[in-house]
């Protein structure tokens, strides 16, 4: 282990922050530990934000990651509601809102992605993002009120926050600007079963186009024109339509910024930093090339990877990705990458019965697992993916 | 060591029956379960890997 350090700093306390977190203690290290967050909350869960807490079937307090014991046991320096506005990495400081800074001789950046907007709009009352504890219990509080609800974004969350709101028996509008929700995602024929899934819970699809305009009256919203020049009538709306890295504080820091922090295989950014999560661009040793994973459990998994790495482990990261989402009864889970002009191969079970398992394949190789309802059987048609590549050991 | 798994948090990933297979398992639907509350110590890595990288922090782990 590097036991030069005794000052680090994880910059960011969600899943990816926590993780790091508890890996350096997990793994020996005792000195000063500083977790800053941006928001008021201790560190809590994203994924339940467009389903249980949206739905209200959790508490607010029940996506809590841990509890205050944990944090006791930590012995961290755990600093909600503070926010990191400047990195010196020559000097090992990172300056905060409060205008002090802290030094460091280790640092681990976990500061997620920030959702995107639609260039005007979002000053009407009724208009929403969904990355927050408080944007989920915003958006609940207005869904409550029975609106007519438009969702711009046919991602996970703009299809997660459809099937919530159909759930609760809303009027929803599902708007996407591919051919179906998750079609970027799960390819055609996966996107197709995903647009019948909603369609079936009587959500209204609107594919192939985007929103050229919100549409408001006095101040609130009350549509949203598309590019097929028809008009969807609204008096909540969602924008899901995508998220950017959150590296405006990095600015000027010397650090290479490409979408996310760009890392190396072992997720070093610069000497003595590191990056994990959303905001982390690294070199995948195994894809050659560069990657950047949006997904819950690469939160967790990069986070631990970065830490044991700052502490002098020097083990690349190269996961197998994998995410998974829940939408009505279906719960979707996937391995590896479901890319687009990839042929797919039902393996297990039957999409009419709304329960399978399809392999995709590209050039021969099976390059991602897609399970729907077939958790079991989806883990036991993993070693189809993991099968060493001849092609890529001889790179 | 003493786990507690919480299920009605948990999201089917089944990342702890792949990092701890002897103390996890998972039903038809995803949901794991947990075979061994209080798993042998030579377990002990396994079992707090699985707790870490567990996706919906349904897995607890006390040291006795």
């Amino acid at each position: 282990m590097n036991t030069a350090l005794r000052r680090v700093i994880v910059v960011g306390a969600s899943a990816a922050g926590l993780a790091a977190a508890e890996t350096l203690r997990r793994e020996g290290y005792h000195g000063r530990l500083t977790l800053l967050g941006e928001e008021p909350h201790l560190p809590y869960d994203r994924p339940p934000l467009s389903k249980q807490i949206l739905a209200g079937d959790w508490q607010p307090t029940a996506s809590a990651l841990r509890g205050p014991d944990d944090y006791a046991r930590l012995d961290l320096d755990l600093r909600p509601g503070r926010r990191a506005v400047a990195l010196d990495p020559d000097q090992r400081a990172v300056r905060l809102d409060d205008g002090t800074s802290l030094d460091y001789d280790g640092l681990i950046i976990t500061t997620g992605v920030t959702p995107r907007r639609l260039p005007t709009g979002h000053d009407l009352d009724g208009v929403h993002v969904l990355r927050t504890l408080d944007d989920a219990l915003r958006l609940r509080r207005h869904l409550l009120r029975r609106p007519t609800l438009a969702v711009v974004g046919g991602g996970f969350t703009g299809a997660e926050v459809a099937a919530t709101a159909r759930t609760l028996g809303l009027e929803t509008t599902l708007i996407c600007q591919g051919p179906s929700p998750l079609a970027e995602r799960l390819g055609p024929h996966l996107g197709r079963m995903v647009a019948r899934l909603h369609t079936d819970h009587g959500v209204r699809l609107r594919t192939g186009v985007r929103v050229t305009s919100l549409i408001g009256s006095h101040g609130q919203v009350t549509g949203l024109q598309l590019t097929d020049d028809s008009l969807v009538e609204a008096d909540a709306v969602v924008v899901a339509i995508g998220s950017t890295p959150a590296t405006d504080w990095l600015r000027g820091s010397g650090l290479r910024i490409g979408d996310g922090v760009l890392c190396d295989a072992y997720c070093q950014a610069a000497p003595g930093v590191y990056a994990a999560g959303d905001v982390a661009r690294w070199y995948h040793p195994r894809l050659g090339g560069t990657l950047r994973l949006e997904h819950r459990t690469n939160a967790a998994e990069q986070a631990i990877a970065a830490a044991r790495n700052l502490l002098g482990a020097h083990e690349p990261y190269a996961p197998l990705p994998y995410f998974w989402s829940d939408q009505y009864d279906a719960r979707i889970q996937a391995y590896g990458t479901c890319a687009a002009d990839a042929k797919i191969e039902v393996v297990h079970g039957d999409p009419e019965e709304r329960s399978f398992v399809a392999l995709y394949r590209t050039q021969d190789r099976v390059t991602g697992a897609l399970g729907w309802n077939s958790p079991r059987a989806l883990r036991s048609h993993l070693t189809a993916l993991t099968r060493p590549d001849p092609a890529a050991q001889a790179g | 060591m003493r786990i507690t798994l919480d299920q009605d948090r948990c999201c089917g990933a089944g990342t702890c029956v792949m990092t701890a297979p002897e103390v996890f398992d998972q039903r038809d639907d995803g949901i794991a379960i947990l075979l061994d509350p209080n798993p042998p110590t030579q377990l002990a890595t396994s079992v707090r890997d699985a707790a870490a990288r567990c996706p919906a922090a349904a897995i607890r782990v006390e040291a006795r």
